[in-house]
């Protein structure tokens, strides 16, 4: 069985593909959907004069969403079955929301990436499976859906697994992509094993997700990122000094030697609190604890806790980095631009010293670029005006991601995976 | 030990922590809303788990429509007395005093959309560039759309079309002056989570949460409790009813829900036998249109 108690699950693919109707027929046929909010839903789509419920409406939870039609941002649903917890995020298809479906991805175990049948693969589906890959999103299983509107054709369905792996396969990422056939309006396979596909044997989409069991690859060491020290103003607290953050990798246990990075000042580890009542001997990865130190140094916020006497094998101090990146901003990422890089709970000034090449979404090599646009995945490289200390996103999803931010606007300007340089 | 028991509630603290501990260091004045309710009761506990043995690095700010039911503001006197944390109170009558807003008129007339004013005059006389909330993405269709760091305009607006993307977890808490941000901690929580959590952590909540006598009267096949702001009208019958709140906001549009729910299990066996949504069951405010609550965030609401 599985640990991942929540499982969390983005939804991709191009606009009108079938997600949110998808989603409302996962939380339907799961009857996770409360009675007020149902018929809320009939209600809107009788309003609409549609002749049967428009499951898509239980997502689309914006006006402008509703008057156009379309699915702008992300949506959390959360629900449960006997087996598990989910949270679903139904992100939106559309070229100009891009940003909100990495949104989503970034923070998901598993992405159900959306193919219809009828249309099959467009620059979108390629984008967000492309971007499902940079990602590495631990588990991806492609949906081809509308079925229904292909008589239900195995050789179609075979035809769009085919040019789904052959695009795939160009890409720099190595993934794999479990497809399944879909009839997302009727419910065949969402929950129900479908009749009507009698060529496929393999579980509907809910059993696979119940079974399934994402296993990303996560740094072993202890790494606890410092993001706040606790000084109470108190005599009964007088040298206190608690370090707060949470564990990013690896267990951390009282009396473990450790080093303070990027200073590189040694210490052991004093004493582990989850709340001034919950005192522990150890505290693994995902933990939000307070760490004091047998030694009175100076750590503060955006120093590094790293557990043994020197850093382990894949964890650096670097001033340079190499990263891919999804480019967010309207205005192109160029050779001298100033950001601010975001690792952890550290902060550092950087510049872009050389962008190298993007990805050609139709076919999926690299090209050669000295520019990125909007929702352009890329390779860039950054000269730090501090250091981070990180390894590479392949290591470990959290500790080599970095956000980077206009030093201007203070907005998300891309998405970043340190690559080894 | 939470961990333990309720492994998921465990890692919902664990992300709450984090949020709030990253958005104090980052941000200069933040300040908590409270408003004695029961999600704020928990983000109380969740920020004693993340600062103590220190002070709160915040107020907590309380926007009072003066609509409330009288055992809710002496609990969240006593709250604030048991923590020794600061508390600003700041009144929609004194919005309506100074005439930055009037009350609206009608039999049906609440101070709900009012706060958003006197929320944002808080706001520009405290200079509070971050507000703690405790909404959660399970309550409604739009709130279910909102980012954890939600990025407002000087007129508190939100603007669901052009929200900054949230990766991993690396949150970005960076504003330009004029703006100010909305952080909610507990946006992955569900109403049941909140229970569990509190029956976990044994947290007293005020008395109307469970299952009492009360005076009501019935609106839009919903229960009021009678007080000075809500009074029925003629054709209005009173009578007495064994109710709890599933939500405690201004008097004049929360519900309540007939219950014999008097402990926190009964409370949390009856969340899991109903086929209601939370604000489904109690909330008049969210009723009048498909996107009231969009509505109100995009005028500044919380
Ligand atoms: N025939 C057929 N239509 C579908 C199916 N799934 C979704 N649709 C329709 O496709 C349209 C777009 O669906 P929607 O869920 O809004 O797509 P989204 O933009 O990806 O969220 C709607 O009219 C749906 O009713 C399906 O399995 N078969």
């Amino acid at each position: 069985m599985s640990n991942i108690q929540t499982l969390v699950c983005a939804t991709a693919g191009s606009v009108d593909d079938g997600k949110s109707t998808l989603i409302g027929r996962l939380l339907l046929d799961t009857r996770s959907l409360m009675r007020d909010q149902l018929s809320h839903i009939e209600e809107a789509s009788q309003r609409r004069g549609l002749a049967r419920t428009d499951l898509a409406l239980i997502t689309d939870g914006l006006r402008a969403e509703r008057e156009q039609g379309i699915t702008i941002d992300a949506a959390w649903r959360y629900f449960a079955t006997p087996k598990r917890r989910f949270v679903l995020a139904d992100t939106p298809g559309h070229v100009q929301y891009t940003r909100n479906m990495i949104t989503g991805a970034s923070q998901a175990d598993v992405a159900i990436v959306l193919i219809d049948a009828e249309r099959g693969l467009t620059e979108q589906t390629r984008r967000h499976l492309a971007i499902t890959a940079l990602l590495r999103v631990p588990l991806v299983f492609g949906v081809v859906n509308k079925m229904d509107r292909v008589n239900f054709s195995q050789a179609r369905f075979d035809e769009l697994v085919a040019q789904a792996n052959a695009n795939l396969s160009q890409l720099p990422w190595a993934t794999t992509v479990r497809y399944l056939p879909v009839c997302a309006l009727d419910g065949d396979n969402v929950v129900e094993r479908s009749t009507r596909i009698a060529w496929y044997q393999g579980p509907a989409l809910l059993e696979e997700l119940e079974t399934a069991t994402p296993s990303p690859v996560e740094f072993s060491a202890a790494v606890l990122p410092v993001q706040w020290v606790i000084r109470p103003q108190r005599e009964d607290y007088a040298d206190y000094r608690g370090l707060a953050g949470r564990i990013a990798s690896g267990r951390l246990a009282v009396g473990d030697p450790v080093i303070v990075a990027p200073a590189m000042i040694p210490s052991t580890i004093k004493r582990i609190d989850r709340s001034v009542t919950d005192t522990r001997p150890a505290a693994k990865r995902g933990e939000s604890v307070v760490v004091t130190l047998a030694d009175d140094i100076d750590a503060s916020r955006g120093s590094y806790v790293v557990a043994g006497t020197e850093l382990p094998e894949g964890l650096a101090v670097r001033h340079a980095i190499t990263v891919e990146v999804a480019w967010m901003s309207a205005r192109p990422a160029v050779k001298g631009q100033r950001v601010w890089v975001k690792h952890q709970s550290r902060r550092v000034h950087a510049q872009i010293a050389a962008i190298t090449h993007k990805i050609d979404l139709t076919t999926g090599a690299s090209v050669p670029t000295d520019k990125l646009a909007q929702n352009d995945l890329g390779t860039l490289e950054l000269v730090l005006g501090d250091s981070i200390v990180a390894t590479t996103y392949v290591a470990d999803r959290a500790l080599g991601s970095i956000l980077l931010i206009d030093p201007t606007e203070g907005d998300t300007v891309g998405a970043g995976l340190i690559v080894e340089s | 030990m939470l961990d333990v028991v309720l492994p998921h509630l465990a890692h919902l603290e664990d992300e709450a922590i984090f949020i709030m501990r990253e958005a104090c260091a980052e941000r200069e004045r933040p300040a908590l809303l409270f408003s004695g309710g029961k999600d704020s009761i928990l983000m109380l506990r969740l920020a004693e788990k993340a600062f103590r043995p220190a002070k709160f690095p915040f107020p907590l700010l309380h926007v009072d429509t003066g609509h409330n039911y009288d055992e809710v503001i002496a609990f969240r006197d006593r709250r604030v007395a048991e923590l020794g944390e600061r508390l600003i109170v700041a009144k929609v009558q004194d919005s309506i005093d100074r005439g930055t807003a009037h009350d609206e008129t009608g039999p049906r007339a609440s101070r709900n959309r009012l706060q958003s004013v006197t929320l944002l005059e808080a706001i520009s006389e405290h200079k509070f560039d971050v507000l703690f909330g405790g909404a959660r993405r399970d309550e409604d269709r739009a709130r279910a759309k909102e980012r954890i760091v939600s990025v407002r305009d000087s007129l508190g607006q939100w603007n669901p079309s052009a929200q900054r993307p949230e990766l991993w977890s690396l949150l970005n808490l960076h504003i330009r002056r004029d703006q100010n941000l909305r952080v909610f901690p507990i946006s992955n929580w569900t109403e049941l989570d909140v229970w569990q959590y509190i029956a976990h952590e044994q947290l007293e909540l005020p008395s109307i949460y469970y299952a009492h006598k009360r005076e009501v009267f019935e609106r839009d096949r919903m229960l009021y409790g009678v007080t000075n702001a809500m009074r029925p009208q003629a054709d209005e019958r009173v009578f007495e009813e064994t109710v709890r709140f599933r939500t405690v906001g201004d008097a004049t549009c929360t519900g309540a829900v007939r219950s014999q729910a008097s402990t926190i299990d009964d409370v949390i066996t009856e969340i899991i036998a109903s086929d209601l949504t939370e604000r489904g069951a109690t909330r008049a405010d969210d009723k009048f249109s498909e996107a009231a609550m969009e509505d109100r965030k995009r005028e500044g609401y919380f």
